[in-house]
């Protein structure tokens, strides 16, 4: 929190600011065919995804459309073991 | 609907320009791709040093600091077009912290620079002094308090700038029966240091007087840590 400059941190800094190391040559060809498989790996995980909601979407639709109660003539109570033809 | 031209592929990007076959995606993929190689490329070879140095100093191993950071940049390649605006930099950095800090505990870092530190003392310290990232930056990026993390800074401070003393001791028994040994071969020294018929106390001069201990062993294992004094 102090905004003066302390001297064990410069000591610190100063151990640390060494020159950086060579890099690899072939660091960022290493990276960039990881980074491919990654971006591959991912595409096919997101069609695959998307290809199970869209498969689920019309199933749930399909059935809705096939299963769907029909309500437009009342059910008849044929089967009732209480009297219907009036008390007693 | 074409599979992508040869004039697209990655310019100026020494990857022997394969790119992923694309089938009949189009080739507005192929450019999207090959815009990032470029790109990518042009991020690499700018801070390819800085942030191996990081991990480096991180992981205190070139080998392993070649693996994490290959790990990571793989990571920022894939998530290059998700970043909008963000600075790749930053995004590496955090990616490489977020690694560093959750691997398992039988992948301890070893060696390098920071050798007496504890993962956690590295990664504050590196990111304090060599990144120059605020505390509270810190402290929200590893999950912790602001004041924590200034402890932390302060005890690996004081760890850093502590001389390389001798190894630590592995248990109290060690350390009790060294130090006994120690002053056991100070007080030897201290009695037959005068009776030494070779060096009299008057040959040692004032080192002699002001440190009997140095004196009575100038070629000891404590020498090198003995004031000469200005010539």
């Amino acid at each position: 929190m102090s905004p003066l400059p302390n001297r064990r941190d410069e000591e610190v800094r100063r151990l640390l600011d060494t020159p950086h190391p060579a890099v690899p040559v072939d660091l960022a060809a290493r990276a960039v065919l990881r980074g491919r498989r990654i971006v591959r790996r991912r595409r096919i995980e997101h069609t695959v995804l998307w290809a199970l909601l869209v498969a689920a979407a019309i199933a749930g639709i399909v059935l809705a459309v096939l299963a769907w109660p029909d309500h437009s003539t009342p059910p008849v109570p044929s089967d009732n073991w209480w009297p219907t033809n009036g008390p007693n | 609907m074409s599979p992508p031209a040869p004039g697209e592929t990655a310019k100026g990007v020494d990857l022997n320009a394969r790119l992923p076959s694309h089938g009949g995606v189009g080739r507005r993929r192929a450019a999207a791709d090959s815009r990032r190689d470029a790109e990518f490329a042009a991020f690499t070879a700018g801070a390819g040093g800085r942030l191996l140095h990081t991990a480096t100093l991180l992981t205190g191993d070139p080998a392993a600091a070649d693996r994490l950071l290959t790990a990571v940049l793989a990571r920022v390649y894939a998530d290059w077009f998700r970043m909008r605006a963000d600075d790749p930099y930053e995004q590496a950095r955090s990616e490489l912290v977020r690694r560093f800090h959750h691997r398992p505990w039988w992948n301890r870092p070893r060696g390098g620079d920071l050798d007496r530190l504890t993962g956690q003392e590295r990664l504050v310290v590196t990111l304090r002094f060599f990144e120059g990232v605020a505390e509270e930056q810190t402290a929200a990026q590893l999950g912790l308090p602001a004041d924590r993390v200034r402890a932390i800074c302060a005890r690996a401070t004081a760890t850093l700038r502590s001389r390389p003393a001798t190894p630590a001791a592995a248990s109290v028994a060690e350390a009790r029966s060294a130090r006994a040994a120690r002053e056991q071969r100070a007080a030897h020294a201290g009695k037959a240091g005068p009776g030494t018929p070779g060096g009299s106390p008057a040959a040692d001069g004032p080192a002699g007087a002001r440190d009997p201990v140095a004196a009575s062993s100038p070629s000891g294992p404590s020498g090198s840590h003995r004031y000469e004094g200005t010539p």
